[in-house]
């Protein structure tokens, strides 16, 4: 992919870069909305930085994927099925703020109805200083176990003994689909698998009942499936556990919010659809008890409790959110790393702490801490 | 002549950088006139590389109005390869610096025409005003740039065959295969060097010490092509204990008996 010769070119110095799995001390290039090689820079076109941004020691990242997230900012991407436009817009902008600069609007198990609804509304698209990017929907459901159900509505759940044509009867297209969580237990479930995949969606294993050692490396055809992704809340659940994630379950981890509509609200009581909820102490319960209702964690807080609470570097932690997703959904040529000429979306943040201090999309700055 | 001898190579490094500063300062260097600097690669010069970034980092050393002339690169090596002088110069000077691009001069070891490549080459230098200060380092053989034992003293910037020595010499920089090894390099000729108003070759270790009593305890000769400085009415090697050792004890006397002198040249 040729490098775009033009545009402002920027020199961000005195700062740690995420280069070939390591933190290494470099400074950074970006000209126009790519990320620039400055040797190749300095010796083929004989050019210099029109800006120099001092660092301060800070660490560069890529920006963050999310690629399961069923709202925020009291927005419900399952609910909001009449302006479903001005809510992904809503959260796209506020995700700017957590580092996020691309995500997968998730959808959790509807029913055709809404689907028809919601997904003719949604548009892939690059991000910008009006949000993050949009790179497709995740489909949670319905075509889960109903033994692991979980949040999701059991009358909804279903299986797919027609085949394939059952996956259109129930979205009405895959147009804009770009992960498909479903149970491989289910009948039929190899052949639509094997179907998803040709069309480039990136099937995940979830809300199932079978063995994940099966699917991975057993009968031929599942090793596209992939692992469960790790949500933040069932780490911040598991008591203690979590530092036992042993290194072979890292690699290739991939770290998703999977957050609600109560994201970013704040603390306070809050009406969300049918339902009273509060959040408080950096939970989100129903109002009034003390269950909980679903993840509000952001993903810079989910880097940071990787981090801090596991045997995940920081290498470790800041990939599962960058470099993980994009190689989940194939696009590791334009996001997810900091390599010469992909997309110049990436996060400034504290070395120490990796709390975010400013997001940048397409080279431009979108977000910087003291900001709202 | 001038030998300059210090205690060791970090001391003989950072010595030769403040030499360069001040030469640089003395200049005073402008929009209107550049300091010309040649500069070589390799494990020697490493150190004063290192201090000179060290005097630009604490804003006492720039190099906006300094134009450089490397001496040598391979020839058919991908300029991206981690064992190109391009990338030596990147990796341990430019990206550390303020130098314009436009004015860091390497050859191109892939040009399609290595003649007209050297004499582009040798046409910039003069266009440039000559070079200011040449810094070199040599070989064990006493070879200054690729003019490896036999070269011409007054030859100027060609492509050149290497030695087998420096081939088998350099195999370990490309994963012990030989046949990686590239066999040919453009380098500047010494009497390129010689043409320099100024020559500073720095000799260091003990691997050194021989070529080091050729280059000023014998006489001139094309077999230790360093020694052709003697020649040139402005030249300093700067060297560490380790690299004296095969030198006449009278010799090393004589010129520690000069160090005060010697001292001053890099005081500002």
């Amino acid at each position: 992919m040729p490098a775009a010769k033009e545009g402002r070119i920027t020199q961000f110095r005195n700062c740690l870069i995420l280069w070939d799995h390591h933190l290494i001390r470099e400074d950074f290039w970006i000209r126009g909305g790519k990320i620039i090689d400055p040797e190749k820079l300095f010796y083929e076109e004989q050019k210099a930085a029109d800006v120099v941004v001092e660092c301060h020691g800070a660490t560069i990242a890529p920006g963050f994927i999310d690629v399961q997230i069923n709202g925020a900012f009291g927005v419900d991407f399952s609910v909001e099925t009449d302006d479903i436009r001005a809510g992904v817009a809503k959260v796209a902008k506020g995700l700017l703020s957590h580092g996020v600069t691309s995500f997968c609007p998730t959808i959790v198990t509807s029913l055709p109805d809404s689907y028809r609804k919601i997904l003719p509304q949604i548009e892939r698209r690059n991000g910008s200083s009006k949000g993050a990017g949009v790179l497709g929907v995740h489909l949670e459901g319905p075509f889960i176990s109903p033994r692991e159900k979980g949040a999701h509505t059991p009358e909804y759940i279903t299986g797919f003994d027609h085949g394939f044509a059952d996956l259109l009867t129930m979205y009405g297209s895959l147009d804009m689909v770009s992960i498909l969580t479903l149970a491989p237990e289910l009948d039929n479930a190899l052949d639509i698998v094997q179907t998803l995949v040709s069309k480039g969606i990136t099937v995940s294993v979830g809300h199932s009942m079978a063995n994940l050692s099966e699917g991975e490396g057993g009968s031929e055809g599942w090793s596209d499936v992939h692992h469960p992704l790790v949500q933040c809340h069932a780490a911040i659940s598991s008591p203690g556990p979590t530092s036992g994630w042993t290194s072979h379950q890292r690699p290739g981890l991939v770290l998703v919010t999977d957050a609600i509509a109560a994201m970013g609200l704040g603390y306070g009581v809050h009406r969300l659809g049918h339902q009273t909820i509060e959040v408080r102490d950096n939970k989100a319960v129903i109002a009034g008890t003390d269950n909980l209702c679903g993840s509000i964690a952001t993903m810079n807080q989910c880097i940071q409790f990787l981090y801090e609470n596991t045997e995940c570097d920081k290498v470790e932690s800041l990939e599962a959110a960058t470099l993980h997703p994009a190689e989940l959904l194939n696009i590791t040529d334009r996001k997810g790393t900091l390599d010469y000429d992909t997309d110049a979306d990436f996060v400034i943040l504290d070395s120490n702490s990796l709390s975010l201090l400013k997001t940048y999309i397409d080279g431009e700055l979108v977000w910087t801490s003291g900001e709202t | 002549m001038r030998l300059v001898i210090l205690d060791d190579y970090d001391k003989a490094s950072d010595w030769a950088a403040r030499y360069v500063k001040k030469r640089i300062h003395e200049f005073k260097p402008g929009p209107d006139k550049y300091f010309t600097l040649g500069l070589p690669t390799g494990s020697t010069p490493l150190g004063m590389y290192q201090k000179l970034i060290e005097f630009h980092k604490s804003g006492d050393l720039s190099f906006k109005y300094v134009k450089t002339f490397n001496m040598d690169e391979y020839v058919n090596l991908d300029r991206k390869h981690p064992e190109s002088y391009h990338s030596f110069m990147w990796n341990n000077f430019f990206k550390h610096i303020d130098i314009d691009p436009e004015n860091a001069h390497l050859l191109d070891g892939n040009a399609p025409d290595p003649v007209i490549e050297c004499d582009a080459f040798e046409a910039k230098i003069t266009e440039a005003g000559g070079i200011e200060l040449f810094i070199g380092g040599i070989g064990p053989d006493g070879h200054i740039a690729f003019n490896e034992p036999g070269s011409s003293l007054a030859s100027r910037t060609r492509i050149k065959s290497l030695a087998l020595d420096t081939i088998q010499a350099n195999a370990r920089f490309f994963g012990g295969d030989i046949t990686k090894v590239p066999h040919q390099a453009l380098t500047v000729g010494v009497a390129t060097v010689m043409d320099a108003r100024e020559v500073m070759i720095i000799i260091t270790g003990v691997h050194k010490s021989l070529a080091l009593h050729k280059a000023i305890e014998e006489g001139i000769n094309h077999m230790w092509t360093v020694s052709a400085f003697q020649q040139h009415p402005r030249t300093i090697f700067v060297c560490d204990e380790d690299a004296t050792m095969e030198l006449k004890v009278r010799t090393v006397k004589y010129f520690k008996g000069l160090m005060n002198v010697h001292n001053k040249l890099i005081q500002e």
